[in-house]
């Protein structure tokens, strides 16, 4: 297992260094000179030049690449263009608040997708299980924005019981935090929950066909035994693969809805800097996420080997 | 015994199933399938089938609400929405089969040849893969799409980036098994060349999964294109593009203007959906593999 783990993370690196690449040479394809944006108003070319050097934009690509990347390593993503903040400071100022969404909707489409989905599962063909599963294929087709309106539309607009957008911090009023939570958590939800409760539900069937729930029955194991002790703990592992990977995306989940709600996290501040045109700050949200991204794809992997342990990762490759 | 048993089943002539009796005995496709071919319908057909100009401003009709003659109502600036909504499906359909063809060429194009030459060449793409693969999948496109400029070329090439990596693998897992088989193996005794051998023997014989990706890819395909438009990186204005309208119709929700995202919502739903669903029954008819337990 360590040897898996040890190797799983040398293989990462090369992809990691190549996704480094993609990202640097995707930010300086970028249209528009950001030397412009930072130097606002300021026209004069001998300024414009020092500003270039100073920032290191004269030096040929490879060599701002290495530059870029050994300062990465180091912690430091360069200042905002925009806000000149320090990059990685306004991106941990934000991430609490993405964070507190991204596990609120995980909340969410976890626990209704393991009640509903099981449900679903056990009563087969159904009223409840038709509805269940027409829901889960419209729920993965309808775009998440479009739910978030029409949820700000019905709750906020025509009842009033709930804010449009904006946010409370925690700390400062609880209870406010939470009104503001529950419309982009739902939102957020949404899609995962549709993939989740299909997930439930068709590995749930399909562990109840194997032999050894038909022993368990058999030998006069009461119903409840069955289903929870036997059925639902292998029923879950490739649910467990599922919500892994989507913890990895919460940055790429939280870009719609937190643009919908008004929500300060990274998500809005990715589309705001890529409006702003404020390099240093895009290619760090995606650096990151692809980075969280792959670290949750290994963890799953990891996990997944210890719950199940008839997957054995020994002398295989891949 | 065996070879017996070979021949009668050669011996028995297997009666010829037409396209309708496929379709009756797979109703998913013929819903799905209904549903696709009424959507092309539309997008080809749009300036006949839409009553208005989705572009003329005409501020005398403004935000009328849904009613003869505007079916969905009018926007702000008194432009018919169903309209919209009608043109609104080239731009979309037009992503899903530009930005689905350029995943499906390069994709599998990348996919044979590791599979087929094995070795460093595998390695190396693959880890290109890898790394393509370690982007979540909208985060990508965006970033793609903001490098190369907001303008709806870019959001298709972008999608189709994104898309590359599910063909490559499907494609090379598939090269794997079927380059195995003795006729391939035949085919490079005689001497085939291997761009005929991957081409005419392997590519032919892993066609069905690729067709079940290209439509659920499409339907992935539709939904990217309505976020990117609706984050303003795709269909620019005037122009009708579904998620842009959507994002357009956000400032007057407060005004009960809800027509404004309910023609075009329907439609990406309509439009995902459609792909979807048929994705899933060509996926129980082509691929009995990988056919889910329902």
């Amino acid at each position: 297992m360590t040897q898996y783990i040890v190797r799983r993370l040398l293989l990462m690196v090369p992809v990691a260094l190549l996704v480094t690449v993609i990202v640097f040479v995707l930010v300086r394809l970028t249209p528009g000179d950001p030397v412009l944006v930072y130097a606002g108003e300021e026209r004069d070319p001998e300024t414009l030049a020092q500003i270039r050097r100073s920032l290191g934009l004269d030096q040929p690509l490879p060599v701002q690449y290495v530059a870029w990347l050994s300062r990465a390593l180091h912690g430091d993503f360069g200042r905002s263009i925009r806000t000149r903040q320090p990059v990685l400071e306004a991106i941990v100022e934000r991430l609490p608040a993405t964070i507190e969404l991204g596990l609120a909707a995980l909340l969410i489409s976890v626990s209704v997708s393991l009640v509903v989905g099981t449900i679903s599962a056990l009563k087969r063909n159904s009223l409840l299980d038709l509805l269940v599963t027409g829901a889960a294929i419209g729920g993965v087709s309808l775009p998440n924005f479009f739910l978030g309106i029409t949820l700000i539309l019905v709750a906020a607009v025509v009842f009033r019981l709930l804010p449009p957008g904006g946010y409370v911090p925690f700390v400062q009023d609880p209870a406010a935090n939470l009104r503001y939570l529950i419309l982009p958590a739902i939102t957020l939800a949404s899609a995962s929950l549709a993939v989740n409760l299909r997930q439930v539900r068709s590995s749930l069937i399909d562990v109840l066909a194997q032999d050894y729930i038909r022993v368990a029955r058999a030998k006069g194991l009461p119903e409840r035994l069955v289903i929870f002790r036997h059925a639902l703990r292998n029923a879950l592992i490739p649910v467990v693969t599922l919500v892994g990977l989507q913890a990895g995306a919460i940055i790429e989940g939280a870009i719609i809805t937190e643009t919908i709600f008004f929500w300060p996290g990274v998500g809005r501040l990715a589309v705001d800097s890529i409006a702003g045109r404020d390099y240093p700050v895009v290619q760090t949200i995606v650096l990151f996420s692809a980075m969280s991204f792959m670290l949750s794809t290994l963890l799953v992997d990891i996990l997944y080997a210890w719950l199940d342990p008839r997957i054995s990762y020994g002398a295989r490759a891949r | 015994m065996r070879e017996t048993a070979v021949r009668t089943e050669i011996a028995v002539p297997r009666p010829r199933r037409g396209l309708w009796a496929t379709v009756r005995r797979h109703p998913r496709i013929l819903v799905g399938g209904t549903i696709v071919l009424t959507l092309v319908t539309a997008a080809v057909l749009a300036p006949v089938i839409a009553p208005f100009d989705p572009i003329a401003v005409d501020p005398g009709r403004a935000l009328l609400p849904p009613g003869p003659p505007h079916l969905f109502g009018t926007d702000d600036l008194g432009r018919d929405v169903f309209s919209r909504v009608v043109y609104g499906a080239r731009i979309s359909l037009a992503v899903g089969v530009i930005s689905v063809s350029i995943g499906l060429v390069v994709g599998v194009t990348i996919g044979l040849t590791a599979g087929y030459l094995g070795g460093v060449v595998d390695l190396l793409l693959m880890r290109l893969i890898d790394a393509l693969l370690a982007f979540p999948a909208l985060i990508l496109a965006i970033a793609i799409t903001a490098a190369l400029g907001p303008q709806i070329q870019n959001a298709m090439i972008a999608i189709g980036i994104v898309a590359i990596p599910a063909y490559a693998r499907l494609t090379r897992a598939q090269v794997l098994s079927v380059r195995e088989h003795e006729f391939v193996l035949a085919a490079r005794a005689l001497g085939v060349p291997p761009v005929r051998i991957v081409l005419r023997h392997i590519l032919p014989n892993i066609v069905n999964p690729l067709i079940v990706q290209a439509t659920l890819s499409t339907a992935f395909a539709i939904l990217q294109e309505a976020s990117l438009s609706f984050l303003g990186l795709g269909s620019q204005p005037p122009n009708p593009s579904w998620g842009q309208d959507i994002y357009y119709s956000q400032r007057y929700l407060a005004n009960l203007k809800w027509w404004m995202s309910a023609g075009p919502g329907l439609a990406i739903f309509l439009a995902v959906f459609a792909f979807n669903f048929l994705g899933d029954a060509l996926r129980d008819l082509l691929d009995p593999r990988l056919r889910r337990r329902e």
